[in-house]
């Protein structure tokens, strides 16, 4: 692998900023990205939607939540609730981010229903608001990783690494995520939101912010009521204590890799990973591949890996290889923003494209 | 004025699937049911104009290939986000085993 130092370039994270206005004008926004050349029949096979591994998979979820939150029921006053609490909350707070990721593709189940039903449980325990994050993963898919566009880039340049750091602990998320949501049910959308969610979406968006916020309160009412934070610890709690999983494997995603290409193979990786974090993941660790074909369902993704990896960079063997790959292109960043890390392709792949790089756009443009 | 057009053979088109057809500057997406019918849409999502002709055909259901929004192809109807505006459709019969389109 080598890594690339571009021409210095301000970045405007705001997606009604400079580099939003940029990203349209030279062409980024929306435009058309490299895809492996998979056979149609083949793609076609692939893409097939089948109910049984995701109700399977949703049953082992459900049964571990419920097995876990009523094992730290019972030693609730104990030492013992904390392993049971534990399981509770990586299952609660990091396997639901991956369901609410599959079932807003839609590609969980082949049975619409349930695809919603999950995709709205999900949502309620990650406290997304489940109209609002539908668009924002939208843009998320349309302008992967464009400064300006995307409203998911997790680690922004140059890097907050105590920010990075506290994620693990799902402080900074919660403090995001229950603010939005009271403000969304209170007085509605604010002005990004806006921007990515069409007007005919923006009251299912309240209504849906009024329904999370009201459970919440319930929650704290009945945990004042009782006097015991047990009632916080099991709904909405796992947001912060649960949250490391869904963390530690994210932020992977496209962390230290470029921004603003439209090659997936740039600004996104791929890592192999031990079972238990694939099925907490259900499988996005398999990124470069779910971001150029996001048709193709969670479980069949271990096969396109297969058909496509001899025209990707190579995949990362561990967590554990990722991070220490991350770091020291995280460190840099912080002197020179514009430093990323460039994977190579091995001699099989297609090469990168020049016009696919965000400089040779720019330059073109100037 | 509408005209009917000869896209292409109705064996070109597997069962419940869908190909690409370009015509006069325009391109549209020729689906074959599950029941042997065929159809035709305008061929780019209304969404972010993706080519329909990569998604994944579903009984009555065209899905998107890149934010997986859902049409029923017979009518056009979107039915539910990401996508919000209907496709619009064009009349489609098949003569001597070649799919001829109406379009405008």
């Amino acid at each position: 692998m080598t890594t690339a130092a571009a021409g210095k370039i301000k970045r405007d994270y705001s997606l009604v900023g400079e580099s939003a206005r940029r990203a349209v004008e030279t062409g980024l926004a929306s435009a058309e990205w490299y895809h492996t050349d998979i056979p149609r029949k083949v793609m076609k096979e692939l893409m097939q939607r089948s109910d049984g591994p995701a109700i399977r998979d949703t049953i082992v979820w459900a049964a571990v939540q419920i097995i876990s939150a009523a094992g730290a029921i019972y030693f609730w006053g104990t030492w013992w609730c904390v392993p049971f609490f534990l399981v509770y909350g990586v299952f609660y707070a990091s396997a639901s981010d991956s369901r609410w990721h599959e079932c807003g593709h839609g590609t969980a189940f082949r049975t619409r229903w349930m695809n919603d039903i999950v995709y709205q449980i999900a949502s309620f325990q990650l406290m997304r608001n489940p109209v609002a994050w539908r668009w924002s993963h939208a843009r998320h898919h349309t302008d992967t990783i464009i400064v300006g566009r995307d409203a998911e880039i997790a680690v922004m340049r140059p890097p907050d690494l105590l920010k990075a750091a506290l994620m693990f602990t799902g402080l900074l998320d919660l403090r995001y995520s229950l603010p939005a949501l009271f403000r969304q049910a209170i007085f509605g959308l604010n002005a990004e939101e806006k921007n990515y969610i069409p007007e005919m979406e923006h009251a299912k968006a309240v209504v849906a912010a009024r329904w999370h916020v009201a459970i919440y309160v319930a929650t704290v009412a009945v945990a004042i009521a009782f006097g015991t934070w047990l009632p916080i610890l099991l709904i909405g709690g796992p947001r912060i204590y649960g949250t490391w999983h869904m963390v530690l494997t994210g932020l992977l995603q496209h962390i230290g890799l470029a921004d603003d290409v439209t090659d997936h193979r740039l600004n996104s990786r791929t890592v192999y990973m031990n079972p238990i974090s694939r099925f907490i993941y259900w499988n996005m660790n398999y990124h470069v591949e779910h971001h150029m074909f996001p048709m193709v369902p969670y479980h069949a993704l271990p096969r396109l890996h297969e058909l496509m990896k001899h025209d990707l960079p190579e995949p990362n063997p561990s967590i554990w290889h990722a991070y220490r790959e991350v770091f020291p292109v995280l460190l840099r960043q912080l002197r020179y923003e514009e430093f990323f890390l460039k994977r190579e392709l091995p001699p099989t792949a297609k090469p990168y494209r020049d016009e696919f790089h965000r400089l040779d756009l720019l330059e073109a443009a100037e | 004025m509408a005209e009917w057009v000869e896209a292409c053979a109705a064996e070109d088109i597997d069962e419940e699937d869908v190909v690409r057809f370009d015509h006069a500057g325009r391109t549209y997406a020729i689906y074959r049911s599950p029941d042997d019918e065929f159809f035709v849409t305008d061929g780019l999502c209304t969404h972010e104009k993706v080519h329909l002709a990569d998604g994944l055909v579903m009984d009555d259901i065209i899905e998107c290939p890149k934010h997986n929004g859902r049409f029923n192809y017979k009518t056009g109807e979107a039915k539910g986000a990401p996508v919000c505006v209907n496709l619009k459709t064009y009349p489609a019969r098949v003569e001597d085993g070649r799919v001829m389109v109406e379009l405008d």
